[in-house]
């Protein structure tokens, strides 16, 4: 399969991780940060750290969209659905349906009959709103700059159509802010960042150059593959080797330097930054998620219905705010596989593929009870 | 809703509830059917429902799926299904013609398994109290002469075989529910695998360890339940599990993976490793099964655990799902 393959292969995967190993400097070590949720998984599903030396530690960063989100948001979105004022279809992405809001998650709420559908994009949630004139569709919207553009282009669709039966639940948050705030926190000390690749699709480059600059830390924005991920760390070692901190693109067939400027042009056109956002583990950040302009207002859930607007504060015991900003590892949590496994989510790192407590759950737990796999052949 | 979806939450379920209440002290209640000993003589028996929307899809439809399903479960416990009744449970409302077309699909499908329906009940119930249509089918047969299936006989170095590409099925059903826009050249694999399963009892017989059919959870949830059930782990590598580029392609854009996919047309098996090769020769001389091939073999570490390795040496451990597979997004 193209574009698939030739980043699996195994001899240039092999030579990578040798690479690797020469640039290394076995006395020290290293503290990188992938600061997106597709990285993570990517990681634990290619079984990448049995390919990289000890000394190399990847710390897991906040960028799984459904991981940061507050369950009052997800509580105020099903309420919207749940109301028994209008009949309100709520759709959602995949990802969403499994996180658990106070009374239950969205597959939850759809077993006890809320109109609950999963969608692949925003414009299939607008062509349920087309075929069901009677409903009102409401489409949660999460994700970080790489998903908002299509919000976007739903948006400015449905008002050019004129369709009034549609609305968006806005939660889309940026990524500058919540890097911003994981620098900021002072147990964290990091080498280097893996930069995320879908989002950079969208806002390129340049945004980042301020974290190279001043806090003198090299990023590099990575592809989702095996061989991608290696390079990245083959190009950050090469800037630590020679003192440098730059960005720089690994992800060049995907990401263009200044990135999609018709994506960032549909994102101006229909939203604002909010003047603050909670974000789950992290606390509020300020200019830190988008809301719809007030030309859209029309379109606005929040607006447009009751939503009680309820803060719900994490089980005190769990602290997947250390884990979401990589002051703890997964299993170092206390509630890591006693109270909250994939089956019993307590935290929404738990819920997620992307999110690194189940990341870790399933891929990697017993694993580690085993010294060598390819020993054992 | 994950209870029904063949992974951790099914399992517990059955363990927690079913088993302790209604078997007593069975040990083979887990099994795909169990075999019971009637005034002398041997029999196997299993029952399956099914519910699947669309009622038809690519490669098949539920009429076809209800009895291949059940002549699955029945062969890959060792038997050779015979005999089956049939009960649906009808939503009122539902066209003629489409119970026709289904009642036709399965009288196809037992013509081609070698298999009577003689018997049946019929429910109807109000509208919106089903959904269509659901089928329940039991079957009885009678055990493959020298095949044992049990968990407990899995030793390490075992090898573990798979009887073609995974994943048709799972993924054409979910382009047919027509909520994800876009489409594939892809049908369900719903056959009947009792020749398949004879042909490897035929070559193979007294190395066959344990066989399942794969449907829902995939070929993870299988080979997990085996995991847990015998201790040890179940290596795969996963350059060598065979799936179609379509299945691979889908799964890569919706972020999900084939080994959790359901498939309704292959069987596992575990074998010894002196008989694994004539294994693989017999099935890849029958019809269909030409894709045969071993995808890995039986460790004792990590214990009750599935791992996949990759050709460039990274592995990971795999789990049982919890619920149905999601498209992942953003």
């Amino acid at each position: 399969m193209r574009f698939v393959d030739e980043f699996r292969d195994p001899e240039i995967i092999t030579k990578t991780a040798e690479e690797i190993r020469r640039l290394i400097d076995p006395a020290r070590h290293y503290r990188f940060m992938e600061v997106c949720g597709g990285h993570t998984h990517a990681i634990y599903r290619f079984g990448l750290k049995d390919l990289l030396p000890a000394n190399i530690e990847l710390i897991h960063g906040p960028g799984c969209p459904v991981c940061v989100l507050p369950m009052g948001r997800i509580d105020d979105g099903l309420a919207v659905a749940e109301s028994t004022d209008h009949p309100v279809m709520f759709t959602a992405f995949g990802d969403m349906m499994r996180v658990p809001g106070t009374h239950g998650s969205p597959l939850e709420h759809k077993a006890r009959g809320v109109d609950v559908r999963i969608v692949y994009s925003p414009s299939d949630a607008l062509k349920l709103a087309r075929c069901n004139p009677g409903k009102h569709v409401m489409f949660f919207a999460i994700g970080f700059e790489t998903t908002a553009p299509s919000t976007a282009l739903t948006l400015m669709r449905a008002k050019a159509e004129g369709i009034k039966n549609f609305s968006v639940f806005c939660n889309h948050v940026t990524i500058i802010p919540a890097i911003r705030a994981i620098l900021d926190s002072p147990d964290m000390r990091l080498d280097a960042f893996i930069g995320p690749g879908h989002v950079s699709t969208v806002i390129g480059c340049r945004p980042y150059e301020w974290i190279a600059r001043n806090e003198q830390k090299p990023i590099v924005v990575s592809g989702f593959e095996p061989l991608d991920l290696l390079q990245s760390i083959v190009m950050i070692l090469r800037q630590l080797r020679a003192g440098e901190a730059k960005v720089e693109n690994q992800y060049k067939r995907v990401v263009p330097w200044e990135g999609n400027r018709a994506a960032l042009r549909a994102m101006a056109e229909v939203f604002e930054l909010r003047p603050y956002f909670e974000w789950r583990g992290l606390g509020f950040i300020s200019q830190s998620a988008l809301r719809l302009r007030d030309s859209y207002a029309e379109w606005d859930a929040e607006l447009r219905f009751q939503v009680p607007g309820v803060r719900v504060t994490d089980p005190r015991a769990a602290q997947c705010g250390e884990v979401l900003k990589g002051v703890l590892k997964p299993a170092q949590c206390k509630l890591f596989g006693k109270e909250c496994t994939p089956e019993h989510p307590i935290g929404a790192l738990m819920v997620s593929t992307e999110g690194s407590c189940a990341a870790y759950h399933s891929y990697q737990l017993r694993k580690e009870a085993v010294t060598s796999i390819h020993s054992a052949a | 809703m994950a209870h029904g979806a063949g992974g951790k939450a099914s399992r517990k379920l059955v363990e927690g509830l079913f088993v302790p209440l209604l078997s007593g002290a069975t040990p083979q209640a887990l099994a795909d059917a169990a075999h019971v000993e009637i005034n002398g003589a041997s029999f196997a028996i299993t029952t399956d429902s099914f519910v699947v929307n669309p009622l038809r899809f690519p490669g098949g439809s539920i009429g076809e799926l209800a009895v291949n399903g059940t002549m699955n479960d029945l062969a890959v416990s060792g038997a050779c299904g015979k005999v089956m009744v049939v009960t649906f449970v009808l939503e009122e409302g539902l066209a003629t013609p489409t119970l026709e077309a289904e009642v036709r699909a399965m009288a196809e499908a037992a013509r081609r398994a070698g298999v009577s329906i003689v018997g049946g009940d019929t429910k109807v119930v109000e509208h919106g109290k089903a959904d269509k249509m659901y089928i329940t089918t039991t079957g009885i047969g009678h055990p493959l002469p020298g095949v044992k299936v049990d968990p407990a006989s899995v030793r390490p170095g075992n090898k573990i075989i798979l009887s073609g590409p995974i994943g048709d099925h799972g993924i054409t059903i979910l382009l047919a529910r027509g909520e994800l826009d876009f489409e594939a050249d892809l049908s369900s694999d719903t056959r009947c695998i009792l020749p398949l399963v004879e042909a490897l009892a035929g070559a193979a017989a007294p190395g066959i360890r344990w066989m399942r059919d794969p449907t829902r959870g995939g070929v993870a949830t299988s080979l997990n339940e085996l995991a847990r059930d015998c201790g040890l782990c179940m290596v795969l590598e996963e350059e060598l599990v065979p799936t179609r580029d379509a299945v691979r392609g889908a799964c890569e854009l919706l972020g999900l993976d084939p080994l959790h996919i359901a498939n309704e047309g292959q069987f596992l098996a575990v074998v010894s490793s002196d008989h694994a090769d004539a294994a693989v020769k017999a099935l890849n001389a029958a019809a269909g099964g030409e894709d045969a091939r071993i995808i890995g073999e039986v460790r004792e570490q990590p214990a009750a655990a599935v791992l996949i390795t990759t050709r460039y040496g990274g592995s990971r451990i795999i789990d049982m799902l919890v619920g149905d597979p999601l498209p992942r997004i953003c």
